[in-house]
């Protein structure tokens, strides 16, 4: 499906997104490619791209891996790790942005709370979220604010009062502006959004530090 | 928002392993799915159970298609919500689902209905659900809210179109070109991401036609492209309108190498990468145009980011196998990726070193790598072992320290593949230099002294055997040998007695201490070992008296077997035990299957890190050795150059014939391929019966006839000829096809036994000049050019006659010298007065050959060409012009 002919002429395409647990379980996958024709070739593929990049440490960045020419971009974060696969004729920086995009995205989603099970416990919003990174093997999106945002306006509840919705459309657009604000100032810093209600604060602080800097943005009350 | 699934009677004990799937069950879940039949709808509760059926599809569980077909039509059901979400879920597990033909048509309409809705996220979504999983004959009545849609000014419904239309190109090209209009429109698209949609998709409604995607690359260079990954596209298609345009020769520029040089300044590091990688693509690329690319690569070697890391290091990784002195810059940089983390890195960087070193850093570098290849894996470290070896070949003076060091690795730890690796490597490094033989073998019996693997104790003992005896002082190797006798397994014994024998027959002196061993060998627990002995010891006559070893013997011990083990294998199959006994000389020799290189199919690339390009040298290395397998031809010499195949006869005729030229210095041999068609025949005694009476300096020395050809297979039959030792002689020759015909049974595939002569005209074959000239580029053609200097320079002038194109006069020129074309001169751009190519070649004799066209064309299509020739000998500049002037 995504082979569009030879490179150079073709457009970046993307073979798989894989989101594996820490024993190399699938908690959500997606291929678009015909490289892997059954199951078996998929468990297969998974199980050596899982052992050959276990023992790496990919916590801080992404990390990058050969494999049978395929080039893979993974990253992890506490027992989830995250992989994209593409060609070896692909532009590995093309791959790291989708890789990017989808992690990053992830957290979003999962308000930074990034693990299996809470992976597993928003599984929707994870396969949401894949569909719209990547359609057939062609990026659609990587900006990872701009993904979640659209996962997120999906999950809205239609049925919710008209003010809570109004809230929470402006809680979506503030996050985005101010997450971007953050990211400018701070640099590296992992950029938490909280909700409770309809109050909302924002927070940034870094994980090597014990002591959390604690930004407060803003305080809404309900109309 | 999706909150833990209440879990039905489990007690949730808050383990680590919880998840809200806990023993999730196909068929319940199927159960659950009922509830999208409720009158009324539960949002959430339906969600959850597409979450559910999603995690089943995503764990590798399949749907028989009846369940399928059960779900989908429930899933429909679910149009009638207005909850976002839901809906959303219902667009995923419809993908998901891939629902045949027929049931698509239930949700066509509910769709459409998102389609035009006010929702843009609905009209996004509903688009590529219905794009996937849609046929043809529905896409024309939906193509107008496609066209609509690629205008939209939503950006996220504009992606949706365009990415589906990309793929429904795949599908129904006719259709989506139709839309070029909106596309265009598209491309000038102020959102960073439409606008790459947009451009992929118009390159691949176009990519057929060169003129509009050389228009569509000029116009957006001089633009705006928003988005580094649009920006990225336009790099790849710019390149490949450099490649099929050519360079200017006056200028000495290529077109659009200003931009893509500019694009090495832009912000995103992914735009930056893919310009350098696109400029060090660049077919014929000089020293200069490579710098600025290589610096950007470079800056990249240091950066925190393991995939900039990567990406550069394997980029430089392939430019050190073309232009090793311009990656040399960076090895700096590049030593201190040595101990990189990310051990793919570090390989890469190694063998880039090991490419772009030179002689005196060898040692250097041998000494880091020590310490690194002991935490790598075998994948690598066989990788390095290769990088190695061709090292060692180019600095053979550096043997010492490269066969220490493969000695050292070979000591360590490793799997099959690793130690195979570095046994080839040594054994291919003792037989081109001289001077690393001794300690070469000597590491290699220390090796078996400790060797696990059977398959690399028998290689060596039988290498052993052969180079050995040949060494200063042989008997320090009988003992490594017969200690394998008594330490291994009954197959490295066997193989230890061989071995023994060779230096028994070789080594007069070593005779009798020989003879003793072997006798030894006479009470092996094994047959085999037993066999052998006893077979050696009557051959060298261990009778006690020391005699000269006879030459019958030697060949017998060191000859190869000159049949094929193929052909072996076959004969000894139809061999009925009888009074006869098995005739070894009655096997055929013919290799039956057709060897040539362009049967192979064009498989996988050879594996990710290092791997050399396979150049075309592997075509002429098969006909090298199957030509050097044919004794008659031994004495000929070194092959100089093989033509590609030529037909000589018409495509689906009833037997196919190509010839292929073989060029020596004093001889031409014909190799005709042959394969029957037909069936019900049977072909014997097959040759070619070639009248050279238009070929005056060409006489027939010999044919080798082929035996049999049966009913599709292919065979080589050839013809010798003697030419003038060293000239270009030329002439023409018609061929008759010879051989006689057997009637086949179809029904049993059995022969008759008498068959009736027959003879089939194939078409005329030319030896012409170019087939004395081999293509051999030149990757500087100014430098090669000015130091060949102007001695033997020949310049003459010819008109062309009226050509249809300036482009096709070039063609025909380069196809009449064979020469090989340099810089890419040989592309002209369309509709330039005059055009400069530049070709270089050797001729036969090792003349190296540069020449110099310059084309004109005028008003009526009138060619002139000035043609300056420069080479080692003023007899063949002189050749060159001959040719010309005669063609």
């Amino acid at each position: 499906m995504a082979n569009f002919g030879t490179y150079q002429e073709s457009c970046p395409s993307i073979k798989n997104i894989l989101l594996l647990d820490s024993e190399g379980k699938r908690v959500a996958i997606k291929y678009y490619s015909d490289d892997w024709p059954t199951l078996n070739a998929k468990l297969a593929f998974e199980k050596s791209v899982f052992t050959k990049t276990q023992k790496t440490n990919a916590r801080t960045e992404a990390e990058i891996a050969m494999l049978d020419n395929n080039i893979i971009v993974y990253k992890f974060v506490q027992d989830l790790h995250f992989f994209v696969t593409g060609g070896d004729d692909e532009n590995e920086l093309i791959l790291s942005t989708v890789l990017q995009g989808f992690f990053d995205a992830v957290a979003l989603l999962l308000r930074s709370n990034v693990d299996k099970r809470e992976a597993l416990e928003n599984l929707d919003l994870i396969l949401l979220c894949l569909d719209e990174i990547v359609d057939g093997g062609m990026v659609l999106e990587t900006d990872a604010h701009v993904i979640a945002g659209k996962v997120a306006s999906h999950s809205m509840d239609a049925g919710a009062p008209l003010s809570e919705q109004t809230i929470s459309q402006a809680l979506a657009t503030a996050r985005e502006h101010l997450t971007r604000s953050l990211l400018k100032a701070a640099g590296g810093f992992h950029v938490f959004a909280f909700h409770y209600g309809y109050r909302l604060f924002f927070a940034a602080s870094r994980p090597t530090h014990t002591q959390q800097v604690i930004v407060c943005a803003g305080l809404w009350n309900s109309v | 928002m999706a909150q833990p699934y209440a879990k039905k009677d489990d007690d949730r004990d808050d383990e680590a392993e919880y998840s809200p799937f806990l023993g999730i069950e196909k068929g319940a879940v199927l159960q659950e799915a009922r509830v999208f039949n409720d009158p009324q709808l539960d949002p959430r509760r339906c969600s959850q159970v597409i979450t559910k059926l999603l995690y089943l599809l995503n764990q590798g569980e399949t749907f028989t298609k009846v369940e399928a077909t059960e779900v989908f039509f429930a899933v429909t059901k679910l149009f009638q919500s207005k909850d976002i979400g839901l809906r959303r879920m219902v667009y995923l597990i419809i993908k998901e689902l891939s629902p045949s033909a027929d049931e698509v048509i239930i949700v066509t309409s509910s769709l459409m209905k998102d389609m035009n809705s006010k929702t843009d996220m609905y009209r996004a979504n509903a688009i590529r659900v219905l794009c996937r999983i849609t046929d043809g004959t529905l896409l024309t009545q939906i193509e107008r809210y496609l066209k609509q849609a690629i205008v939209d000014k939503n950006p996220v419904v504009a992606s949706a179109a365009l990415v589906s239309g990309i793929h429904l190109l795949q599908t129904n090209p006719e259709i989506v070109k139709r839309w070029s209009n909106e596309v265009q429109e598209a491309v000038q698209s102020r959102a960073a991401l439409v606008q790459f949609h947009a451009l992929a998709l118009l390159h691949q409604i176009r990519q057929n036609d060169r003129l509009a995607v050389s228009k569509l690359v000029t116009s957006l260079t001089r633009g705006t492209v928003r988005s580094p990954l649009a920006q990225c596209l336009l790099i790849r298609y710019t390149s490949q309108v450099i490649r099929e345009s050519g360079q200017n020769i006056q200028t000495g520029d290529r077109p659009f190498y200003d931009y893509l040089e500019s694009c090495l300044r832009h912000k995103a590091e992914m735009v930056i990468f893919e310009a350098a990688r696109a400029i060090t693509n660049l077919s014929g690329v000089t020293s200069r145009e490579l710098t600025p690319a290589i610096t950007v690569l470079q800056l990249f070697l240091s950066s925190s980011k393991p995939v900039l890391r990567f990406a550069a290091v394997r980029t430089l990784n392939k430019v050190a196998m073309t232009h090793p002195m311009a990656v040399t810059n960076c090895n700096i940089d590049m030593e201190s990726l040595i101990s990189d983390q990310n051990r793919s890195i570090a390989t890469l960087a190694i063998t880039t070193l090991l490419k772009t070193g030179n002689e005196s850093s060898v040692d250097r570098l041998m000494k880091q790598i020590t310490n690194f290849m002991s935490d790598i894996a075998d994948e690598f470290k066989i990788v390095v072992v290769e990088a190695i070896r061709s090292l060692c070949l180019k600095f053979p003076l550096k043997y010492r320290t490269l066969m220490n060091f493969l000695s050292n690795i070979l000591r360590e730890e490793g799997g099959f593949e690793y130690k195979k690796a570095i046994v080839d490597s040594i054994v291919i490094l003792i037989r081109d230099i001289p001077d690393a033989k001794e300690s070469g073998l000597f590491h290699l019996c220390e090796f078996i002294e400790d060797c696990e693997f059977t398959y690399l104790s028998s290689q060596i003992l039988h290498f052993l055997g052969n180079e050995g005896p040949k060494t200063s002082d042989p008997s320090k190797y009988i003992r490594y040998i017969y200690n394998r006798v008594i330490l291994e397994n009954a197959t490295v014994r066997a193989n230890a007695v061989s071995t023994l024998a060779k230096f028994g027959a070789m080594v007069d002196s070593l005779k009798p201490r020989i003879f003793v061993l072997l006798r030894r060998c006479l009470f092996d627990s094994d047959d085999e070992v037993r066999d052998r002995a006893t077979l050696y010891l009557n051959t060298l006559g261990g009778d006690g008296s020391v005699v000269e070893t006879d030459k019958d013997v030697k060949n017998f011990l060191f000859g190869s077997l000159d049949v094929p083990l193929a052909n072996l294998e076959t004969s000894l199959k139809n061999y009925e035990p009888s009074e006869e006994p098995f005739d070894i000389d009655a096997v055929p020799k013919e290799v039956k299957s057709q060897p040539l290189a362009e049967k192979k199919a064009p498989g996988k690339k050879p594996a990710g890190l290092g791997a050399p390009p396979t150049g075309p040298t592997s075509t002429i290395d098969t006909y090298e050795k199957l030509l050097s397998s044919i004794s008659e031809f031994s004495s000929f010499g070194q092959l100089f150059k093989s033509s590609v195949p030529v037909e000589l006869t018409e495509a689906e005729t009833e037997y196919a014939v190509n010839v292929v030229k073989h060029i020596y210095d004093g001889n031409v041999v014909f190799q005709f391929n042959c394969t029957n068609t037909i069936p019900e025949q049977l072909l014997e005694n097959v040759t070619v019966i070639m009248d050279a009476t238009e070929a005056e300096e060409f006489s027939e020395v010999t044919s080798k006839p082929l035996r049999s050809l049966p009913y599709d297979s292919a065979g080589q039959t050839f013809v010798v000829f003697e030419k003038p030792v060293g000239v270009p002689a030329v002439g023409k020759f018609s061929n008759m096809l010879k051989f006689i015909v057997k009637e086949v049974d179809p029904t049993t595939g059995e022969a008759e036994d008498d068959g009736v002569e027959d003879e089939y005209q194939l078409e005329d074959l030319e030896v012409v000049p170019a087939d004395y000239i081999l293509k051999v580029g030149v990757s500087n053609f100014r430098n090669a050019w000015e130091s060949m200097g102007p001695d033997n320079e020949r310049v003459d002038e010819y008109g062309l006659g009226v050509r249809e194109s300036l482009a096709e006069a070039v063609n025909a020129v380069i196809n009449i010298l064979g020469l090989q074309p340099c810089e890419g001169t040989e592309v002209v751009p369309s509709n330039s007065r005059s055009h400069t190519c530049l070709l270089s070649g050797v001729f036969i004799g090792n003349v190296k050959v540069l020449v110099r066209l310059s084309f004109g064309i005028d008003g009526p299509k009138q060619v002139a060409m000035k043609l300056a020739v420069r080479s080692e000998d003023q007899a063949v500049s002189d050749a060159i012009h001959e040719i010309i002037a005669s063609g």
